[in-house]
């Protein structure tokens, strides 16, 4: 925590100090994949790319031909290392920027984009931390995971994650191969029978000094904080990132 | 990139004058943006504080709060994730109560709104007064849900709503400017829609 004339709590502190952060860039579009019906992962190519930390967030800005723009925020799947930016997108029925770009994009397009954006939902590569994801808000932690694979250090993360099936968790195959505890709640996972995420599951992949990120709907990241807080993980070690409708 | 993205139409053709650049109508719903784990604050002992530069420090109970002279908002709020919501309803007590209470002193030209999680962001002392920003622990005619802010939080909603401090406990009057804790994260001082300052540089 910085010096400041507010003394008080100061619980939140100021996440990473100096975290990357970009302007607006032209990027083209290297590979389109659709992993799941009303999914797609974009592949970017970035000119001029500000590396980021793992768990920061691009803004993507779609302009029509009149002048008419509307832009929204998408967290990066892929390492810092990685050549380019991989952004996984929900396509929402009634969202105006994720039918566009479930829907339209093609490989050689060229959009829009800025970032990283974000210092606070971000994981370094160096601290032991717990990983909690539920349906497209592993996407984050996917960055995280894929950051440590490469720098030799997956020892320092546990991760949990939750969705209702299998086939709709993002990123299942490489979360499973992480040794990730998969959490099913209209399905059974393993010897896991069908249930929400319980406080004990998560207590078994916690200890002190473990930081905590936990992203997902605001229902999801709501109800898993309140976890983490009710088997005693100090508030101060809980990072939260809520997804709102962002259609 | 001055150009259009190809094939992009969009959806919204009439933009509400109400809807400032790169927004759009969220419309019933309100969405939640938080960072940290939901604290659950009883009334009971919640307090508001003014403190820093001003000659009277003062603090106020709930029921001390609830005292002051009743002012109400009914507008707009506008979150720099882009969604704005119309036609919002919040009631508690005008900033500009507080302060004429606590009197800042000549030097003081920044807030630092700070809540009981710790969560805090700064704001230039013009943009919480002259019947701009309240203490508010009403929305719609009911108690302000705690997803929300609840019991009380800052509203100030001519600026991104991140401004407006959720679980607020303290307003600390400061000489300088100093960035709180989305501004340390890339995000900007003043955060005005409609010159979309959303982030820091903007």
């Amino acid at each position: 925590m910085t010096e400041r004339e507010v003394a008080g709590p100061g619980l939140l502190g100021p996440g990473v100090a100096g975290a990357p952060a970009g302007g607006w860039r032209t990027a083209t579009v290297a590979a389109v994949r659709h992993p799941m019906p009303r999914t797609v992962e974009l592949r970017l190519d970035v000119p001029d790319r500000v590396e980021h930390l793992a768990g920061q967030h691009y803004v993507v800005r779609l302009t029509a031909e009149d002048g008419y723009r509307a832009q929204r925020s998408y967290s990066v799947a892929s390492a810092p290392a990685d050549p380019e930016v991989e952004l996984f997108v929900e396509r929402l029925d009634d969202g105006e920027v994720s039918t566009y770009l479930a829907d339209a994009v093609a490989p050689g397009d060229r959009l829009e984009i800025r970032g990283p954006i974000g210092g606070w939902f971000v994981w370094d590569g160096t601290t032991p931390a717990l990983l909690v994801g539920g349906g497209t808000g592993v996407v984050p932690l996917l960055a995280m995971l894929r950051h440590a694979r490469r720098l030799g250090r997956t020892d320092l993360l546990r991760i949990a994650v939750s969705s209702r099936t299998l086939v709709e968790l993002p990123y299942a195959m490489e979360l499973m191969d992480a040794g990730a505890l998969i959490v099913l709640t209209r399905e059974p996972s393993g010897d896991r029978a069908a249930a929400r995420l319980m406080g004990a599951e998560l207590m078994s992949l916690w200890e002190p000094g473990r930081t905590a990120y936990v992203c997902g709907s605001a229902q999801f990241a709501e109800a898993a904080s309140q976890l983490l807080v009710d088997v005693g993980v100090p508030a101060t070690d809980i990072r939260v990132e809520r997804f709102g409708p962002s259609a | 990139m001055t150009g259009s993205t190809r094939g992009f139409l969009g959806r919204r053709r009439e933009r509400d004058a109400r809807l400032p650049p790169g927004q759009y109508d969220v419309g019933k719903d309100w969405p939640v943006l938080t960072a940290e784990p939901t604290p659950r604050i009883t009334p009971e002992t919640w307090t508001i504080s003014v403190d820093g530069r001003v000659e009277s420090p003062a603090t106020w109970t709930w029921d001390e709060a609830h005292a002051l002279p009743r002012s109400e908002y009914r507008g707009a709020i506008h979150c720099v994730t882009t969604w704005s919501k119309f036609d919002t309803f919040f009631a508690g007590v005008s900033v500009d109560t507080l302060l004429e209470a606590a009197r800042p002193t000549a030097e003081a030209h920044f807030v630092m709104a700070t809540s009981q999680t710790g969560y805090t962001t700064n704001l230039p002392l013009e943009d919480v007064t002259g019947g701009r920003a309240w203490v508010v622990w009403e929305y719609d005619g009911g108690p302000l849900p705690t997803e929300h802010g609840g019991p009380v939080r800052l509203l100030v909603p001519h600026l991104y709503f991140w401004k407006s401090a959720k679980w607020v406990t303290r307003l600390t009057l400061m000489t300088r400017d100093q960035p709180g804790f989305w501004e340390q994260n890339g995000y900007h001082d003043r955060g005005d829609p409609w010159r979309e300052q959303r982030y820091q540089g903007d």
